[in-house]
C-alpha cells in the first residue's frame, strides 16, 4: 500500500547542504507495523515528513495506495513525539480528537461520538471534558493516539510516539498499539530509536543507516503472539533479532567480530 | 499568625496604602504642612467626587469619553488585528513596512492630535482617530509576537490532517494568538483612555471628562473639581483594567495554566 523509491532529500544546498536521505526504497504491505530503527539524525523524521506530505523531498517517490505523494494524503494520521505540542491546549480532549473529523465532512453529534469511542480505545473513557494539560504526559500521548484513530487512517504514521514518556508508561503505549492495530484494519509504520522496541511492536524492522540515509537491514520479526512484555522479551528469538538490528544499527552489520 | 494573613491579602494590603495615603494627605492639610487654599483638603476631594458620581453633567461627560474610548477600541482591534496577521504571516509585508513603522512608533500620540484637529472636522471623529492611532501598537505588536510563539508542531499536527493554509490560521494560528492579543488589547484600553482625555483637554469641545476638567478650571471650588474629576479618570482606568485582567483568567485559563505550569 505504501511504495517508496530512491527517495533522496537534501536540506540547504552548496557546500553546508545537509543530505538526510540518500536513495530510501521500502515498500510496505496493507495492515502490516513496520518499525524503522536508525541512528539519532539519520533522517527518520525526514522520511515520515515526505510519507505526510509535509515536505517536498528533493528527490524519489513515494506512492501510498497507487496514488503519488504529493500534499498531505486524506487517509492518514501522524503520531508525533511532543503530545503536549501537538495536542491544542485550548481543546479539551474531546474536541482534540474530534477535530480532524470535520475533514471528513462529519456532523458534530457524529464527530463526538466517534471521539468518545476512540477515547475508550486507548482507555480514557470519560475524559472529554477535561484538557490536554490536565492528564499526566502518558495519558496526553494515549489523546494523541486516540486521535489518530477516531481519524480511520489507512496509514498511521508514529514518529517517535514513545520517546517523551517513562519506560513504564512506554511499554503500557507500545501494549496499547498492538492492541489498537488488531482492532483496526490499520498499516502503521512508527519511528524509534529504541531497538528493543522496534522488534517487541513491529512485524518487520527496517534499518536506516546514518544519515544520508539508506536501508541497511529488513528483518521479519517472527515472534509469536499475542506479544507479552515478559515472555515476548526472553524469547531466544527476540534476543537474537535484538542483537542484529543492534548491530545494523551500529553499521557492524552481520559480523561482529570486524569491528572493535 | 494573623499579621502575616493579613499582609497576604493583597486587596486588603491595598485598601490599607490608599486610606494610609489618604489619611497623610488630609493629616497635612489640617496640619497646615500644604495650605488647603493651594491644595484642597483630601476629604473635601473625595467628597467633591462621592458628588459628581450623581452629577448629571458629569455622568454625560464620563458618557461621552467612554463612548468615543469604546469606537476607538473597537476599531483598534478590528484593524491592528488584521494587520498583525498580515505582517505576521508574510514575512515580505513586514519587511516593507518596518521602516515606515519604526519610524511612526516613536512619535507621541499627543503630538498628533493638532493634526487631526486640522484633519477632522468633528470632534468626536478626531478622539476615535487619535484614540486608534495610539491604541494600535500594543495590539499590533502583540499581534504579531505571538504569531511567532505559534507552534510549529501544532501547524504541522493539523497540516498532517489534511488541513489547509487558511484551516490551520483559523484553527490553530489565531486561537494560539489570542491571549496575546487580549493582553495587547488590555493595554490598549488605558492608552485610548489616556488619549481620549488628553484629545479633550487640548481641544475642548462640548463633552468629555477633559471637557469637564477644562471648564471646571472657571467654577470657584476649581481645584476641587479638577482633582475630583482625575480621581474619577483614574478610576475608571483601574475598573476597565482589572475588567480586561478577569475577562482575559477567564476566557484564557489554558494559557495560564501551561504557561505557570511551565515555570
Amino acid at each position: 500500500m505504501l511504495e517508496i523509491s530512491n527517495l533522496t532529500h537534501v536540506y540547504g544546498s552548496g557546500p553546508g547542504a545537509h543530505h538526510a536521505l540518500g536513495g530510501v526504497d521500502l515498500k510496505v504491505a496493507q495492515g502490516e507495523l513496520v518499525c524503522i530503527v536508525g541512528p539519532s539524525g539519520c533522517g527518520k523524521s525526514t522520511l515520515l515528513r515526505s510519507i505526510a506530505g509535509l515536505l517536498h523531498p528533493t528527490g524519489g517517490t513515494v506512492t501510498l495506495g497507487g496514488k503519488p505523494v504529493e500534499r498531505t494524503p486524506d487517509d492518514l494520521a501522524v503520531v508525533f513525539q511532543d503530545y503536549s505540542r501537538s495536542l491544542f491546549p485550548w481543546m479539551s480532549v474531546g474536541d482534540n480528537v474530534a477535530l480532524p473529523l470535520r475533514r471528513k465532512g462529519m456532523d458534530r453529534p457524529r464527530r463526538r461520538e466517534a471521539a468518545t469511542e476512540a477515547l475508550e480505545q486507548v482507555g480514557l473513557a470519560g475524559a472529554e471534558g477535561k484538557y490536554p494539560w490536565q492528564l499526566s504526559g502518558g495519558m496526553q500521548q494515549r489523546v494523541s493516539i486516540a486521535r489518530a484513530l477516531a481519524y480511520r487512517p489507512a496509514l498511521m504514521l508514529m514518529d517517535e510516539p514513545f520517546g517523551s514518556v517513562d519506560a513504564q508508561t512506554r511499554e503500557d503505549l507500545e501494549d496499547l498499539t498492538l492492541r489498537v492495530r488488531s482492532h483496526h484494519d490499520m498499516t502503521i509504520l512508527l519511528i524509534t530509536h529504541d531497538i528493543d522496541e522496534s522488534v517487541y511492536v513491529g512485524d518487520r524492522v527496517v534499518v536506516l543507516s546514518k544519515a544520508p540515509a539508506t536501508v541497511v537491514g529488513d528483518l521479519r520479526v517472527d515472534l509469536p503472539g499475542p506479544r507479552d512484555q515478559i515472555t515476548t522479551r526472553e524469547n531466544p528469538e527476540f534476543v537474537h533479532l535484538r542483537a542484529e538490528v543492534g548491530r545494523l544499527v551500529r553499521g557492524m552489520r552481520d559480523d561482529p567480530g570486524a569491528a572493535s | 499568625m494573623t499579621g502575616r494573613s493579613l499582609f497576604d491579602n493583597r486587596l486588603l494590603c491595598g485598601a490599607i496604602g490608599v486610606a494610609g495615603l489618604f489619611c497623610l494627605a488630609e493629616l497635612a492639610g489640617r496640619t497646615g504642612l500644604i495650605d488647603p487654599i493651594v491644595f484642597p483638603l483630601a476629604s473635601s476631594v473625595v467628597g467633591r467626587a462621592v458628588g459628581l458620581a450623581a452629577d448629571v453633567d458629569f455622568l454625560a461627560d464620563v458618557a461621552s469619553t467612554l463612548g468615543a474610548w469604546a469606537v476607538g477600541l473597537l476599531l483598534t482591534v478590528l484593524i491592528a488585528v488584521p494587520v498583525g496577521f498580515l505582517l505576521g504571516t508574510l514575512p515580505w509585508v513586514e519587511t516593507s513596512l518596518r521602516p515606515v513603522l519604526e519610524f511612526l512608533r516613536p512619535i507621541p500620540s499627543v503630538a498628533l492630535i493638532p493634526l487631526a484637529l486640522l484633519l477632522f472636522s468633528d470632534r468626536f471623529d478626531m478622539k476615535v482617530a487619535v484614540i486608534v492611532y495610539a491604541a494600535w501598537w500594543p495590539v499590533l505588536i502583540n499581534t504579531m509576537y505571538g504569531l511567532k510563539d505559534v507552534d510549529p508542531l501544532a501547524k504541522e499536527t493539523l497540516r498532517s490532517f489534511g488541513f489547509g493554509p487558511m484551516a490551520v490560521l483559523w484553527r490553530v494560528s489565531l486561537p494560539s494568538t489570542a491571549p496575546f492579543i487580549a493582553t495587547g488589547v488590555r493595554l490598549a484600553a488605558a492608552i485610548a483612555l489616556i488619549l481620549a482625555i488628553s484629545a479633550e483637554l487640548l481641544a475642548g469641545g462640548s463633552s468629555g471628562i477633559g471637557t469637564f476638567i477644562l471648564e471646571a478650571g472657571s467654577s470657584p471650588d476649581a481645584l476641587e473639581y479638577t482633582v475630583a474629576a482625575t480621581i474619577w479618570a483614574g478610576a475608571i482606568g483601574v475598573i476597565s483594567n482589572s475588567l480586561f485582567t478577569l475577562a482575559e483568567r477567564r476566557l484564557f485559563h489554558w494559557h495560564l495554566a501551561r504557561t505557570e505550569g511551565a515555570r
